[in-house]
């Protein structure tokens, strides 16, 4: 849990430490309005850049308006995790860069704090570690009320033992931050299932959507993604698009651009909505919301990131998060003490709290 | 020293804390603006709380 706490703090800043440590192209500045670049040029632009790769996902940058991404492969049915990303501009089309972001800091943290580089096994071992920090805040409230039984709110016994007082700080730390870390802990665990939702999805709704297509053969000439974007823009109002997966891509069938669309709300530019359009004419063939288990997994993910509220939330969450590194520090101490002693604590805070017994309070 | 207290007392400044948490939770989720100033204000308070309470403790 330590390990966690620690590493996501930096990861709370990841765009800004990107920013700070890592060169990047600007792209063009235009005034707002400026309509974007024809995306079949933006395209071919970016695969001019990446020879032999084949393109798996456009994808527009939700932090910068300007740029977006190409994500390309050796071939189409390859692992999408170790993908090419190339930058390019949303309004001329040209390239930008293609940075290699897994030599870098926050790439190594955010891999430290998702799997430790042991894929879905590290996930899903780190989804355990989660369920077992959200049982342990329970236990926390739980013990919260024997050891509060004769204190006041936030009482601080100063001039106790350093067990007694850290419990206290330990004590009151835990209690004002118990629902901020019960929701980002357990929101956590659902973001460890991800991958299998993704599956689910697949299986499930996307497989559903495709059915008609499955026995067709791969489209021999892809229509204009351009139009494509066009089309499912038109046919799902108020919203725009976030990114599109492309013929036999992870996200969609291999007969289909998969044009995943987003609101605008914060809530709302969370969650994904699918407009598949077919390949060969170009005509929208199926938009569906998403089931409620994706919608979920979508809506933990801010609350996990704190990434909804602009920089001062950034800068809350960032705090909260090294209270709870002191409550975790705190925790192990009294926990080791407690051991070493072999006296209960429970009795050790009856003591205290109990009047001064200069024997017992050395 | 105060004598036992109830769940109800011992729980009643919790609750109230967690409550504000969990509406600063959603705050931003919900809107821009002043949304997200309700949420940087009701989450910013525990650790303001702790910040108070570890400032003017006191042997009691």
């Amino acid at each position: 849990m330590l390990l966690l706490c620690i590493t996501g703090l930096p990861l709370i800043f990841h765009e800004q430490i990107d920013d700070l440590l890592h060169e990047q192209v600007k792209a063009a500045e235009v005034p707002a309005g400026t309509p974007q670049a024809n995306l079949d040029r933006l395209l071919a632009n970016a695969l001019a850049q990446a020879p032999g790769k084949v393109p798996h996902f456009l994808i527009w940058d939700r932090d910068d308006p300007n740029a977006m991404f190409v994500s390309v492969g050796p071939t189409i049915d390859a692992d999408p995790t170790k993908n090419l990303l190339i930058r390019m501009d949303s309004h001329t089309g040209a390239y930008l860069d293609a940075p290699d972001v897994t030599a870098r800091f926050t790439y190594i943290m955010l891999k430290l704090h998702t799997d430790m580089f042991a894929g879905l096994p590290g996930k899903l071992f780190l989804g355990l570690m989660g369920i077992l920090f959200c049982v342990a805040i329970i236990s926390g409230i739980v013990v919260y009320a024997p050891s509060m039984r004769k204190l006041r709110f936030g009482a601080y016994r100063g001039h106790r033992t350093r067990v007694v007082r850290w419990l206290d700080v330990h004590n009151l730390a835990g209690i004002l931050l118990v629902a901020w870390t019960l929701v980002v802990g357990f929101t956590g665990v659902i973001n460890t299932w991800a991958d299998l939702v993704v599956k689910l999805w697949q299986y499930g709704q996307l497989t559903e959507m495709t059915a008609q297509y499955r026995d067709r053969p791969v489209p021999s000439k892809l229509t204009s993604i351009n139009a494509a974007v066009e089309v499912a823009s038109r046919a799902v109002p108020g919203m725009t698009a976030s990114f599109v997966a492309f013929p036999g891509s992870f996200f969609s069938s291999k007969s289909h651009y998969a044009v995943f669309l987003h609101g605008e709300t914060p809530l709302t530019s969370r969650l994904l909505k699918p407009a598949l359009i077919d390949a060969e004419t170009g005509k929208l063939t199926d938009t569906r919301d998403m089931p409620w288990y994706v919608s979920t997994l979508f809506i933990s993910q801010p609350l996990h990131f704190g990434d909804y509220g602009g920089m001062p939330l950034k800068i809350v969450w960032a705090l909260l998060d090294i209270l709870t590194i002191f409550i975790l520090v705190t925790g192990i101490y009294l926990w080791w003490r407690r051991r070493k002693a072999g006296v209960s604590q429970e009795r050790a805070i009856a003591n205290a709290a109990s009047i001064d017994n200069p024997v017992l309070s050395s | 020293m105060i004598q036992h207290r109830p769940l109800a007392q011992i729980f009643a400044i919790p609750l109230v804390i967690a409550i504000a948490s969990t509406v600063g939770l959603i705050s931003a989720l919900v809107g821009d603006g002043w949304w997200d100033a309700v949420s940087w204000a009701a989450l910013g308070l525990p650790v303001l709380l702790y910040l108070v309470f570890v400032w003017r403790r006191q042997p009691n």
